[in-house]
Parts: C-alpha cells; structure tokens; sequence
C-alpha cells in the first residue's frame, strides 16, 4: 500500500546512486577528479546555481515558475558593485550586500504582486520580469561591466580554512530552507497550495500570501546569487546569468520537484545541484568541447525526469 | 449480446475479479451494484478494453471478443463513459461529439457543416436540444454527460458502458439523463451502469447484478428485489438501520442568517439553526444549495444581507475568517476544493488548525502527530497509517479524513455539502452516525444533499431551495419526498 512512499524513497536513492555511480566513473577515469581541490572548485562552482535552485523549490512547489533568476542576478550583481567601489571602503560591506539583496527581493515581490494581484500567468510575469531586470542591468551600468570593487566585498568569493564561502551560503541556505519546509507551518502551506491550490483555500490558507512569500524569497536567493557571482568575478556584469534559470530549475527537477507543484525536497534539489554540478566538471576534466557537453547535460535532465515518470507509473 | 465467463483480474497478487460470469441482453438497462472494491468498475474496464482480464473469456455478438484496447473495444461496438468525464472544454459541443471520427472533405479538412449537422442529429436522438455551437466549458455536468452518451452513440456502440453517471447529477439532470438512456434501449443498444444511487436503479435498471469482493452474487430482474434486500446483497449481511435517529436539539440559536443574497445565485435566504440540530438544505442542482452553503463557510461570499453567529454579527470574506469564526465546511468537491491529495493524511487533517499547533509558526511535531491520530480515530479513517498519502484512500475514507479536518478547530457549525456523494453503502453509515455525534456534541449542522432520503432522514428540518429562493421550511419527521420535489420543482 505505501509504494509511493517506496517510490520516492527508492527515487531519492536513485539519484544518490547516479551520483555515486558518476563520481565513482570519474574518479577511474581520471587521476585529477577525487582531489581535494578539484572537489572544492566543484563546490565552489554549484554554489550560485545551488543558491539560485533552493529558492526556485519554493516557487516550483507551489507549481509556479520563474524564469527572471538569471536576468535578477545581473542586475542584483551590478547594483550591488555600483555601492561596492573602494572609495566608499570606509562603508561597512553591509551596503552593498544589503543593496544586492533588497534589488533581488524587489523583483521578487514584483514577479509575486503580479501573480497574485494580477492574476497573470507565473510564465508570462517572470519571462517578462526577465527581460526588465535585463534591460535594468544594463541601464545602470551603462552597458559596461561596473569594476572597481572594493576588496572587501570580492573577498566574499574566497575560503575561510580551505572551505569557499560561497559554498558557506549554499549549504546555510539549503539547510534553512530544509528545516523551513519541514517545520514551519509557511513551509507546509507552500506544499498544500502546490498540492490543491482550491482545497488549501478552503482550509482557511491565504494563498495570496503565501505564493508572494515564495517569489519574494526565490527574488532574495537570486539577489544573493549576484552578490556571490559580483564577488567571484569582480565586477558587476549585466550580460552576466544568462539562462541560469534554466539550470536551477533543471536541478529541482532532477531532484524529484513536479513541475505541476506539491511535490518536492530542497534535499531532492541539493543532489540534482550537485549532480549537475560534477557531470559539468567531468566533462571538463575528459576534456570534451563545450559543444558536446550542452548536449550531454540535455539528454541527462529529459533522461533523469523520464525515469522518474516511468517509476511514477511503475 | 454480451457474455462474459469466468472473468478473473488481480492487481499486484490482490485478485479484484475471480471467476466472474454474466450475460446481457440487446435492449437492455443493467445495473451492476456493489460496495466500492467490489470490482464494478474494474469489470467495466475489462469489458471495454482498459484492463486484459488475466482469465475467462468474452463473446460479444456470438463472436470471440478480446479488445487489446479501448479503441478496439470502440470499433468492436463497445464504448464507455467513465465516472470522471473527460470533454475537451475549449471546443464545441459538436467537436466533442465527433472528436476523433471529424466527417473530413477530401482534403482531409474537417467538414464544419458535416460536423455540425450530425452532431445536432445525434443529440436530437437523445431528446437534448442543445446546440452543437456552444462551448463544452458552459455546459452543466449532466449536460456534458448527455453529451458523452451522444459521443458513443455516435461510434454506433452495440454496448454502452457508464461508470456512475448520476453520481454528480441533481434528480431532475438524472431525469434528462434516463430519457436518453431509454431513448438507447429502443433502439437495441445494450446499457450497463454502475450507481450508488439506491432509488435510482429501480427506476431504470432492467436487470441488476451485485457483486462483492470481485465475485458474482446474484443478477435479479430489478422488480425481482427491493432497497433492502440489494443492500443486504451487496453488504453480505442485512443493514436493519442505515439512518441513526435525530438527536435533540437545544433551543439555543447557533447561526442566524437573514436575507442572504448573492447575484444570479441566491436572494434573500433567511434561516436560523440551533445547537444539535441539522438543517438541511434541500433543491434541485442549480437552486442554489452549494452556494450558500459557500457563502455561510466564506467560500464565495455573500453579497447582501447579515449573519449573526451566537448573536454577533457574522461577515466571513474568505474560509479562513470563517474556520476562525468556528464555522467549518467540509466541501462536495472533495478532489477539487477538499484533499491535497499527495499529502499525507497527517498534514491533511491538520492544515485547517496548523495555528493551533504552532509555537512561533514552527510546527509542533508531537502535538500535531496526536491530532492526526485522534483525528483518523474519532472518524475511524482506515489507512496503512498516518503518513500514507491521502490520494491512495478510498473515497469514502478521504472523507473522513475532510470531516477530521474541519472538526479539529471544534466548530461550532458545521456545513457539510453531499457528505456522502461517491461513497459506498457502509462508509455512508459511518458518516451518517458521525453527523449525529455532532449534533450530539451540541454543534449545529447545515446539511446539503442532493439524495432526498439522506436530507431527509438526518435533517430535523429542511429548507427547500428553488432557483435561489426559499420555496419552503418544512418539518423533516413528516416531510416525504413527493413533498420536498414538488416544492423544488421551478415553476
């Protein structure tokens, strides 16, 4: 009676088991992947990706989407480098951070606002949100990549004893929003108005409220994400996240999330981050064209879901 | 026309069909009863090539018949119309009809007139003067099921198949519904039906066959059995007592609703109902019952006129303000507004009273793991546990699971919309005896249901509802059917 429980159970270990598997494969097949520093350029690498796929569970959850993730993390990115230059150093780090931050949030609440009050499709407020928060990036940085950062804020993109910080927020964040959707009664409305948005209304839930907290928040993940990446590359880059939604949202899916909502794990999403993340590095490593491995990483995310839909039938 | 011998199905090693024979006749209605698990449906499904039986064999027409599937069963003459109806709502009634068969120019271009002409010839057949040029999106249910039955008509089918097709209807959709139906046994086409609706099959059914367990019982001529004897049948032991007796009512006034109005809906309801009593809402579908009952429990508010709850005023904007209130529904569309069905039946039953089981909004484990279990207790859910996703239960059970839910905030009235559509003969005891419990508990119930001797038989008075106006107030204890129908009828 309790095969689907099995089901999600033997799916959760079966991406574990891809991943092994993987990891074991590249580990014979070349002498550079099991090192210490390869694995934490990996970390160090699904760190934003992994950043950005946590806060869009959220959204994917209570079957939305956003498609503007990449496009918020330019404009986040540059916003944050504009308050970043040395010559405001006796500013605390806090401003630019915090300017990155309230810039992603603010899409977010946008992107919310519109589904919510508007009551326009998540796909068309976010693909348009996309395009705004591009167009945004480039204005207020003229078009030109915003240098000039102020060291303290780049050093954000370093190690604290051999570990990367930005590996730091990934693992901060993921482990909040895990504890957040396990415990937290916001956590289990996101799975109830994924699950049935009608029968969560009628148990009394504010939908409304709760779909504006999951844009907000995915919004404030992307803000970090281009805080994170200003820091990595050192300047504010509005070109900068192309199509990083695209990879966030693949790595939910792979991680068992329903793209029609209600069912999901920010665990399921820490191994597809993960996964993707060290299929990227092996080819890197084999030294395949970047050609080929566009291709490689398609077939492995229509692959993982397919699998995951054929067990779903059994 | 159709026999079956020694039908045999089981799924996962669990035999839902074992050793099943029957025979039906051209031009005949036939009934197939039985508890839900009894293997109707599943029966059905082998007979129109959903499922291969795993034994047994069929002839259809004195010829072997063995559909490797649904569209095979459909060339072969046999169509089905299954329980959850599946129209295209964005296309017209007449593409509906001819999906799949589109009468086409010799370009391989539909035939729009074609289409439509012959849509409004089929429809004709069932006395149903629709329009081929309406959208499917507009139609009422019982429509869309007409619809669905002029569908199969289409293909020609020798045996229409129809997996509870009353189950959503009002009685006078139901009345459309059997015209059609007879219209079908005229012209020699052979109807089997499953139905939860008791008073339903002695009207219709020609022949009824019962079974339980996934066997065969018994098939009767319909005049050949009544109501007590097909229960005792289909329960396997006979039920003395289906309905509890009413409980007493105090004369302490719960909720006092007054000119309750809402555009194109309802105008000017008024009622009160008192702690223990069950108010029933009765009327056809359409007369307004399920929207009042929303706008009682903030489903769809009101727009005019005034509620008092223990006295106080009473305005509801959304269910939420409701359950707060202590005003709970448990909903008639139990997949559409009630379950959340990949949850399991712990988060189920508490997401209505999270709040009560929060510090801080983070959850309570503990405290919410014993509400889910004195909830699944108290409305004895039958599950493999706690944490087993609602969407496995049985229909019946997922009710129970709804009414545990809406109980656990201890309201103080509780609006309970065809608690019982879909479910099977002893899952509606149960849920019969729990109204009573509540009453018993001193909780006012408002009672829709569409089953007349249901609204009867626990309602202590009924309210008759008739193209959203109150048509009557009436004393359940002496009320009668005919009573309560001729009052709904619009006039």
């Amino acid at each position: 009676m309790n095969l689907r429980l099995d089901r999600s159970l033997l799916h959760r270990f079966g991406i574990l088991l891809v991943l092994l598997a993987v990891g074991l494969g590249l580990s014979l097949a070349t002498e550079s992947f099991l090192t210490v520093s390869n694995l934490t350029n990996v970390a160090r690498q699904v760190s934003i990706n992994g950043i950005l796929a946590v806060g869009v569970t959220f959204v994917l959850l209570t079957g939305g989407v956003d498609l503007s993730l990449g496009s918020v993390v330019a404009l986040s990115g540059v916003v944050c480098a504009t308050f970043a230059h040395p010559a405001a150093d006796g500013h605390p780090l806090f401003l630019p951070i915090a300017a990155g931050l309230l810039t992603g949030a603010a899409c977010g609440l946008l992107n919310g606002g519109l589904v919510t009050k508007g009551k326009v499709a998540p796909f068309i407020v976010t693909l348009g949100m996309m395009t705004v928060a591009r167009g945004l990036a480039l204005i207020v940085s003229g078009g030109r990549p915003v240098a000039d950062m102020s060291e303290r804020l780049t050093a954000l993109a370093g190690d604290v004893g051999g570990v990367p910080i930005p590996l730091l927020f990934f693992v901060t964040v993921a482990v909040a929003a895990w504890i957040f959707l396990r415990r937290f009664r916001l956590g289990r409305h996101v799975y109830a108005v994924g699950g049935n948005e009608q029968a969560a209304r009628a148990a009394g839930i504010s939908v409304a409220r709760v779909k504006l907290f999951v844009y907000v928040l995915c919004g404030l993940m992307a803000g970090l994400a281009g805080v994170v990446l200003a820091a990595r590359i050192t300047t504010g880059q509005p070109n900068a996240g192309v199509a990083y939604e695209l990879d966030a949202i693949a790595a939910v899916v792979i991680g068992g999330t329903s793209l029609s909502g209600g069912i999901g794990s920010v665990a399921g999403t820490v191994l597809g981050v993960i996964l993707i993340g060290v299929i990227n590095n092996g080819l890197d490593l084999m030294s395949v064209s970047s050609y080929y491995q566009q291709v490689v990483k398609g077939v492995i995310i229509v692959g993982a879901v397919w699998l995951d839909r054929r067990q779903a039938r059994g | 026309m159709l026999s079956l011998t020694g039908i045999s199905k089981s799924f996962g090693g669990l035999p839902v069909l074992q050793d099943v024979s029957l025979a039906i006749n051209a031009g005949e209605v036939h009934a197939l009863m039985g508890e839900n698990g009894a293997g109707k449906s599943t029966l059905m499904k082998v007979v129109a090539g959903l499922h291969a039986p795993d034994g047994g064999a069929m002839r259809l027409k004195d010829a072997p018949y063995a559909p490797a599937s649904p569209h095979a069963a459909l060339l072969a003459g046999v169509a089905m119309i299954h329980q959850e109806l599946m129209p295209i709502p964005d296309m017209t009634v007449g593409e509906n009809i001819l999906l799949g068969a589109e009468p086409c120019g010799p370009l391989g271009l539909v035939d729009r007139a074609a289409v439509r002409a012959r849509a409004r010839a089929l429809l004709a057949e069932l006395d149903c003067d629709l329009s081929p040029d309406v959208p499917m999106r507009t139609l009422s249910v019982g429509q869309t099921q007409v619809v669905e039955i002029a569908k199969a008509l289409g293909r020609e089918a020798d045996v229409l198949l129809m997996d509870e097709p009353t189950a959503a209807l009002s009685d006078h959709e139901a009345s459309a519904l059997f015209r059609a139906v007879a219209r079908l046994r005229a012209k020699g086409v052979a109807v089997v039906y499953t139905t939860h609706k008791m008073d339903e099959v002695f009207r219709l059914a020609d022949r009824i066959t019962v079974l339980r367990d996934g066997r065969h019982v018994i098939t009767a001529k319909a005049g050949e059995l009544d109501q007590e004897r097909l229960i005792a049948h289909m329960v396997g032991r006979p039920m003395s007592e289906i309905f509890p007796p009413r409980g007493k009512v105090s004369p302490e006034v719960v909720l006092e609703v007054s000119r309750l109005s809402r555009e194109g809906r309802f105008k000017d309801v008024s009622f009160q109902i008192r702690k223990g009593e069950v108010l029933g809402l009765a009327g056809l579908m359409g007369a307004g019952r399920t929207e009042v009952a929303s706008a009682v429990a903030g489903l769809e508010p009101a727009e005019a006129g005034e509620m008092r709850l223990h006295g106080r005023p009473f305005r509801p904007r959304d269910p939420g303000e409701a359950i707060t209130a202590g005003v709970a529904m448990v909903t008639e569309d139990r997949k559409g507004q009630g379950i959340v069905p990949a949850l399991p039946i712990r988060e189920n039953i508490t997401l209505s009273a999270l709040g009560t089981l929060c510090n801080a909004g983070v959850i309570d484990h503990a405290a919410e793991a014993e509400a889910a279990r004195s909830g699944m207790r108290d409305f004895s859910v039958r599950a493999t546990g706690p944490e087993q996703p609602v969407g496995q239960l049985s229909g019946g059970n997922q009710q129970k699971v709804l009414l545990a839910r809406a109980l656990l905030n201890r309201p103080e009235v509780v609006v309970l919309d065809e608690p019982t559509r879909g479910i099977d003969v002893g899952a509606k005891a149960e849920i019969y005896a729990l109204i009573r419990r509540l009453t018993d508990d001193g909780r006012a119930v408002l009672l829709v249901s569409s089953e007349l001797p249901e609204v009867i038989a626990l309602s202590h008075r009924l309210l008759v509802l008739r193209q959203g106006k109150v048509a009557a107030e009436l004393d359940a204890a002496t009320a009668t059917q005919e009573e309560v129908l001729r009052h709904a009828m619009p006039l």
